[in-house]
Parts: C-alpha cells; sequence; structure tokens
C-alpha cells in the first residue's frame, strides 16, 4: 500500500520491544494493524478486505 | 551467523534479481536500548549477503536531522528505502518470523511494485490524506 501511494506509510512494529505501544493500542493479538490512530484491524485478511477497511473512516 | 546456509543461499538469488538497489538505514543508540545491538546484528547479516543491498547506520540521538526527515520515534528502525523512500519502516529487532517481513518489505521496496490487485490499486490512487498503516507482530 506504501508503494502504491505516497501519502501512505506502513510501519511494521514488533510488539515484543514496545510494550510502551502494546499498551496504548491494546494489542491483544497479532497482527494488528492500526490505521491513523482511528482504525484496527485485527488478524490477516484478504487483500482488498484489507485495503478496504484500512482506508474507510469509522463511521 | 545467524541465517541457515541454505537460507542464505535463497535470500541472495531473491535479493541478486532485484531490479532496484535497497539501503537500509539502520537507526540505533549505543546507550538505553535493549533491542539495537541484536537488530544491527540481524540487518548486518541480511545486508552482506548481496551487493543490492547497503546498509548506513543512524545514530539517533546525535543525527537529528535525518531521524526527523525519516519520521523516527525509537529504536531499533529501519528504513527501507527503494528507488525512492516509500515510508516502509521496521521497528523493533526483526527476529522469527518478523525477519521475513523485513525480507518482503525489502524485495517490495527492490521491485517498486506493490503487486496490488487493481481494485486496491484504485482504492490507493484516491488517498487524499496522509494515511499511517502500524502492522503489529511478534517473533513467532
Amino acid at each position: 500500500m506504501a508503494v502504491e501511494s505516497p501519502l501512505v506509510r506502513a510501519s511494521m512494529i514488533s510488539a515484543t520491544e514496545y510494550p510502551d505501544l502494546v499498551r496504548r493500542y491494546q494489542i491483544t493479538g497479532v497482527p494488528k494493524t492500526v490505521v491513523n490512530d482511528r482504525v484496527e484491524i485485527l488478524g490477516a485478511l484478504p487483500e482488498q478486505m484489507f485495503v478496504s477497511q484500512a482506508l474507510t473512516p469509522p463511521a | 551467523m545467524l541465517l541457515h546456509p541454505s537460507d542464505q543461499q535463497k535470500i541472495r538469488q531473491s535479493l541478486d534479481a532485484l531490479p532496484s538497489a535497497v539501503r537500509l538505514l539502520f537507526f540505533t543508540q549505543s546507550l538505553g536500548c535493549e533491542g539495537c545491538a541484536a537488530a544491527g546484528e540481524i540487518v548486518a547479516e541480511l545486508a552482506k549477503l548481496s551487493e543490492k543491498l547497503s546498509l548506513e547506520e543512524v545514530n539517533f540521538v546525535l543525527d537529528k536531522e535525518q531521524v526527523a526527515a525519516y519520521g523516527v520515534d525509537r529504536v531499533p528502525a529501519i528504513a527501507i528505502l527503494g528507488k525512492e523512500d516509500y515510508g516502509i519502516r521496521f521497528f523493533g529487532v526483526p527476529a522469527g518470523y518478523e525477519f521475513t517481513s523485513l525480507l518482503d518489505a525489502v524485495m517490495l521496496a527492490g521491485r517498486g511494485e506493490s503487486g496490488l490487485s487493481a481494485d486496491s490499486r484504485a482504492l490507493l490512487a484516491a488517498v487524499t490524506e496522509p494515511t499511517s498503516l502500524q502492522v503489529f507482530s511478534t517473533p513467532t
């Protein structure tokens, strides 16, 4: 996604090293994706579903 | 050596075949960073595998300019740069399964192509505001 859009930035974060982030984003399982601190996607989804959820602001 | 010789060979072949070179910027500090030494060892070993990869170390404490330019707010961190900076970063020690994620990111940056479907690319082409994805993982 980051390769496709200059506006998208992708960070992989190893949860083990950053307990502060694990607490802040309430990471109880992996993979968990947090988008703009708003949208949360738990688990691995099929590509298109993932992309569309990641880019859809929560209602 | 952290990688098995047969894995090294496979990784080397994939890296050598990349159309673009990949620069790894490794952000680190010598004191008060538990994972920095381990992460440094792993990136050094990866970078050694192919001439397509280069590795530069950035001092997180002293080199404020680069730290800000690449949006790194904690260490250890790796910025993975292809023909351009796609905004791909790895934070933490890329151990276990996470090494595979790092390697995937390197391949992606070196190809400069997402491999995403036309529908996904259309959605991404319509993005108009800065979007930050943080993907949390563990080594196991």
